[in-house]
């Protein structure tokens, strides 16, 4: 039986979010906590995925207590328990120590029941990395499958996983060894409405709740800002441009006003199709 | 880990097709400037099969050393043959800077050579400094959705490392007969080490003008207020010969596909002409045109913060302004042809 995680996080929605022009920090409270929208994806195909070949869908989390909202909007997405590391020790870590503290509790969670599959979204909105889920797979010396976009098949008996790996102008079919890790693209799935009998399963949950001291061989030193390589030495707003020229007037006038600029480029138009690449 | 042993600026240099990305030229000119700068050397890291020759266009593009592996191994990009050639290389030279393109393959191989050597790993840099004196990497990004940017740093560990967003950087003309040292390594590597398979590899054979890669651009936003209505951007593309792009709100409405999406999420991209019609502007879409030559934007909303952005704006309807648009340029165009005959 397929065992997967999903690693999932809780983010603020930066497409709202509101900046505070004074200090040029994020006003947190402008933008609700949301699920990651690409986790949600992850946690949609390791749903679909168990009900393909069947098993378990645990999802993992590390963050502070209110996090557990996003455990619970995963567990009306069809994921089976959750798990979430909580501890000011984690507090400030980069992608390095977060992909350490999340392989200590892949670990402790394999020792309940071993683990098949990893599923992580491609990047969160807040951090828009996507390093973490390949730093697990390391950690973990399992083959970290990016940009997947499609799971064709899964055979745990014979140990292999085939997928399609998004690349900028296509697609590679992969096959690799299992366990392994893949981050997924959003286009992989639809997350549905979720069912009335998930929904009230949800609201119900509490999912287990780990602290540093309850995962084991742990070394401090690389949890939370003091493991973290890299640091932010500097934030500042992107410079606002001052804008360009209004073309006035009525349509017609405008658009006259406009085809004359285009005109002066017309070397770009020269040839039908312009003079851009043809694949 | 002692710093004075870590020296050179890297950049790794990515194949397509038998060809050198742009990316990775692109960056030879970025490392080039903080080569410079620090006093020592540049250099490309060549991983592939038949890649050899490749050292050629990478000594013209501004690198002092190539190191090579070229091997049968390395025929598709594959995370574990990949990373075991670069890291060998790392622990054998020792640089104290890596550079890689922000594209599918850079960004899976630096997140998995981050995490081995270990060392800290900067995403989708769009501004790169140094320190003269400590080497010290200024790697500045878009984050938060492009609400912020801040610049990010390693000071405990070696080598340094940065994606760094295609088209941000600039890449130096190439210098022809341009050559330098060319070290080539050998690998110990064998298939049954790696396990992963590439089968196939499937290439879009769409007719569609790429959008990284296309002069003219023409976006559309949810302004435009429906697929139906979106079809006005199609139509206009298709008339100049530009490629289609899309605000993030358009591609999560499913008006098009996600591969059409500008923006810190999507692509970035730097045309000769950039159309924003019906987009509203948001900072994370900003982030991804706002180096375009010549960037235009209709909106019927003249507080539209895409105003604030671009070189020319027409505040109006886009269901008026466009089609007479398209129809007046489709002329002059016409006549312009038969001027020139």
């Amino acid at each position: 039986m397929l065992h997967i995680v999903a690693c999932i996080k809780q983010v603020p929605d930066t497409k709202i979010i509101k900046m505070n022009p004074k200090t040029n920090t994020m006003d947190r409270a402008s933008a609700p906590a949301i699920l990651n929208p690409y986790d949600a994806h992850a946690v949609e195909e390791a749903v679909r995925l168990k009900k393909r070949y069947g098993g378990t869908v645990s999802v993992l989390t590390m963050g502070p207590p209110p996090a557990v909202k996003a455990i619970k909007k995963c567990i009306e997405i069809g994921a089976d328990e959750g798990y979430m590391i909580s501890d000011r020790a984690f507090a400030g870590a980069d992608t390095l120590a977060t992909s350490y503290a999340l392989t200590k509790a892949i670990e402790k969670i394999s020792k309940i029941k071993p683990v098949d599959l990893i599923i992580c979204g491609k990047m969160t909105i807040d951090g828009d990395t996507g390093q973490v889920g390949p730093g697990i797979a390391r950690r973990l010396d399992m083959p970290p499958l990016t940009s997947v976009n499609k799971v064709k098949e899964i055979n745990v008996e014979e140990g292999y996983a085939i997928v399609h790996r998004k690349l900028e102008d296509g697609y590679e079919v992969i096959q690799s060894t299992m366990p392994c890790l893949m981050s997924v693209e959003k286009e992989i799935n639809e997350v549905p409405y979720s069912t009335m009998t998930n929904m009230l399963k949800a609201a119900r949950y509490q999912p287990i709740i780990w602290a540093v001291a309850d995962l084991e061989d742990v070394e401090r030193t690389q949890l939370g800002l003091k493991g973290s390589p890299t640091i932010v030495s500097k934030v500042w707003a992107p410079t606002k441009p001052s804008g360009g020229e209004m073309l006035e007037g009525d349509a017609a006038a405008q658009t006259e006003q406009l085809l004359n600029l285009l005109l002066e480029k017309k070397e770009l138009f020269a040839v039908k199709g312009g003079s851009g690449v043809e694949l | 880990m002692s710093f004075e042993d870590y020296s050179g600026i890297w950049v790794f240099i990515e194949v397509k097709d038998g060809e050198v990305v742009p990316v990775s030229l692109e960056l030879l000119g970025a490392g080039k400037e903080l080569a410079d700068k620090r006093g020592t050397e540049l250099a490309g890291v060549l991983i592939g099969e038949n890649v050899k020759h490749l050292a050629d266009t990478v000594f013209e593009y501004g690198a002092d050393t190539v190191y090579v592996y070229d091997d049968a191994i390395f025929k598709n990009y594959r995370t574990e043959s990949y990373m075991k050639a670069l890291l060998e290389c790392c622990e054998k030279y020792k640089p104290e800077v890596i550079l890689y393109g922000a594209t599918s393959t850079g960004k899976d191989l630096a997140s998995a050579v981050a995490t081995d050597l270990p060392t800290g790993l900067t995403a989708d840099s769009t501004i790169l400094d140094i320190e003269e004196d400590t080497g010290l990497l200024l790697a500045s990004r878009p984050a938060f959705g492009g609400n912020i940017m801040a610049t990010i740093l390693c000071k405990k560990y070696r080598p340094q490392m940065a994606t760094v967003r295609p088209k941000v950087m600039k890449a130096l003309t190439p210098i022809l007969g341009r050559t330098g040292r060319l070290v080539e390594e050998k690998t110990s590597l064998k298939e049954d080490d790696i396990r992963t398979k590439v089968l196939e590899i499937v290439q879009h054979t769409t007719k569609k003008v790429r959008i990284d890669e296309a002069d003219i651009i023409v976006a559309g936003g949810k302004g435009l207020g429906s697929e139906k209505g979106f079809q006005l951007v199609h139509e206009l593309a298709e008339t100049v010969g530009g490629a289609v792009g899309a605000s993030r709100d358009v591609v999560e409405a499913g008006w098009v596909e996600h591969h059409h999406q500008v923006g810190q999420t999507g692509v970035t991209v730097t045309p000769k002409i950039y159309f924003a019609i019906g987009i509203s502007g948001a900072i994370q879409h900003i982030v991804g045109m706002q180096n375009s030559s010549l960037i235009i934007a209709i909106n019927n909303d003249p507080e539209a913060a895409i105003f604030q952005s671009s070189h020319y704006g027409i505040v109006g309807d886009a269901f008026e302004i466009v089609p007479l648009l398209i129809q007046q340029f489709k002329q002059a165009f016409n006549q312009e042809v038969v001027d020139h005959v």
